[in-house]
């Protein structure tokens, strides 16, 4: 790697992640690149979630150092945390879209928790919602939609707030393989908008991306690092 | 403040019963709180009212000498909390006396002597109506060598107040009662409504929404809660109050007694009040939620 530490948004020195007397993470150090697309691949147990999850403060670290967008997690108190979770779009495996909201509320949630002026709050709902083809859908609760339907709405939530860092646990992971491939054709969208990409997935399918960087966790630790057919991490 | 109202609002319809359940919760211990304080407040105003009526008669020893009558007189216009002595001679009593028992004047017609003494009769300042105050002023006046006796109807007046004492601090126990009561199934209400909607909570936390921004809704549902329950509870109040005046309307207005309602600005303090403790219900349950 040739980058320089002002190309990098995240910066994990010595991670340790221990459950008890189980270790999740051992002793990770990675740097993750602004604009980079990165597939955190593996196993299931090989730590993957848990990567993400120390990245937004889900679960706090047990040992070493985490810099996101220049700040340092073991230093941010309670209250920081929602301005922390604002640097990040995050999609999950169940997308966890609220059922008694409708598709435009759960976007417009993600702007109402920032702040965002109420005015700009429609134009930019219905900006996602078009990116991700739900714009005519915006009415109906997730319980309506299909399991691909609700993850594009995730995505298009994530992406709402205008993150510097999309996060991705599992997205495909109860998609059948045409869904999978629309999600990830959203996520090229948002990168190529500017996004850092952070996908983690035990889909091979989905590596066969070009210009991406793979990182293979096993057992908590980092097992390789590639870059995918096409080129390199920016 | 706008967005959050329609959150609130939102809520509130989406959570119906439970928000049924307390609102009928403040309104019952509203009701239960208020009708003892109407109670005290008129009770109130029927002992301030026997007690601005009370005279003090001071009645002279059969012997005594207008030269001692004018002492006393004297003395008794220089005790403070006296405000106007006005001497009643045996005659005038007597004459009082007939005019009041006409019907059975017969019965005074047969009397071969006037067997009713001299007396003051003692109208008292407006602050010096308690009953310890009355009792002290009484035994003082006792002591004055020409009296023979002090009334006031003091064993009357004593029970009467002792009564709307013991029933005051039973009372504040039962108000104080009712708003831990009130409290505490606020409280639990709402921790019901945060552990129905935990996974939304949950979410709007991982999407980046700080802690007031998920409270300032609940706080609101819990104000408008308390206010719509305490509005209902008054409002009970007041139509059992109509009822109960128009049941007894020939009774009251025959007398001098008046009962009231609470004044409007109680009114609207009790509502306000009833909004804090909705508040205070909220914040007690999502200080523990949220921990």
């Amino acid at each position: 790697m040739t980058e320089t530490t002002s190309d990098t948004i995240i910066r994990m020195f010595h991670v340790h992640k221990r459950y008890g007397a189980k270790s999740a993470l051992k002793d990770l150090t990675l740097d993750i690149f602004k604009n980079e697309f990165l597939f955190v691949t593996g196993r299931s147990g090989a730590g993957k979630t848990t990567l993400l999850k120390l990245l937004y403060l889900g679960e706090p670290v047990s040992e070493g150092q985490i810099l996101v967008d220049g700040l340092n997690l073991s230093r941010i108190e309670r209250k920081g945390i929602p301005a922390l979770r604002r640097l990040f779009g995050i999609i999950f495996q169940d997308y966890k879209l609220i059922p008694t909201k409708t598709v435009y509320e759960n976007i417009a949630l993600v702007l109402e928790a920032a702040g965002r002026k109420p005015s700009m709050i429609p134009k930019k709902v219905k900006s996602v919602l078009r990116t991700v083809g739900m714009e005519d859908r915006a009415n109906a609760y997730p319980p309506m939609l299909s399991g691909g339907e609700q993850q594009r709405v995730a995505v298009a939530r994530a992406a709402a707030g205008d993150p510097k860092i999309i996060l991705a646990d599992e997205p495909t992971g109860s998609l059948d393989e045409e869904a999978a491939g629309v999600i990830l054709s959203y996520l090229d969208t948002f990168h190529a908008r500017g996004a850092t990409v952070i996908v983690a997935t035990h889909d091979k399918s989905l590596l066969r991306r070009p210009n991406a960087r793979i990182i293979q966790l096993r057992d908590g630790q980092q097992w390789s690092s590639d870059s995918s057919q096409s080129g390199d991490a920016p | 403040m706008k967005r959050f109202f329609q959150r609130a609002i939102k809520d509130i319809a989406d959570n119906r019963f439970l928000t049924a359940v307390t609102v009928a919760t403040i309104a019952v211990s509203i009701l239960i709180a208020s009708a003892f304080a109407l109670f005290f407040m008129n009770a109130g105003d029927v002992l301030t009212m026997w007690q601005k009526g009370i005279r003090m008669m001071v009645y002279l020893k059969p012997d005594t000498s207008e030269a001692a009558r004018l002492d006393t007189q004297f003395k008794l216009q220089a005790i403070g909390g006296v405000q106007e002595v006005v001497f009643v001679s045996r005659q005038d009593a007597m004459a009082r006396l007939k005019e009041q028992m006409q019907r059975h004047l017969a019965l005074l017609e047969n009397l071969k002597e006037n067997p009713l003494p001299d007396a003051f009769e003692l109208t008292l300042k407006s602050d010096t109506r308690s009953s310890a105050e009355l009792r002290l002023l009484s035994e003082r006046i006792a002591t004055l060598p020409a009296v023979a006796e002090v009334e006031y109807g003091r064993q009357w007046i004593e029970r009467f107040t002792s009564v709307i004492q013991l029933f005051s601090l039973a009372g504040y126990a039962i108000g104080a009662l009712f708003f831990m009561a009130t409290v505490f199934v606020v409280a639990n209400t709402i921790r019901l409504v945060l552990y129905s909607r935990r996974e939304e909570i949950e979410i709007m936390r991982l999407v980046g929404a700080t802690d007031r921004f998920i409270k300032i809704p609940f706080y609101l549902q819990g104000l408008l809660q308390g206010a719509a329950g305490t509005i209902l509870g008054l409002g009970t109040l007041l139509a059992g109050y109509l009822s109960l005046i128009s049941h007894f309307k020939t009774g009251i207005a025959s007398g001098a007694l008046q009962l009231r309602f609470f004044p409007p600005a109680t009114c609207a303090a009790v509502v306000l009040g009833g909004a804090l403790i909705g508040w205070l219900g909220c914040w007690v349950s999502l200080k523990q939620f949220l921990k």
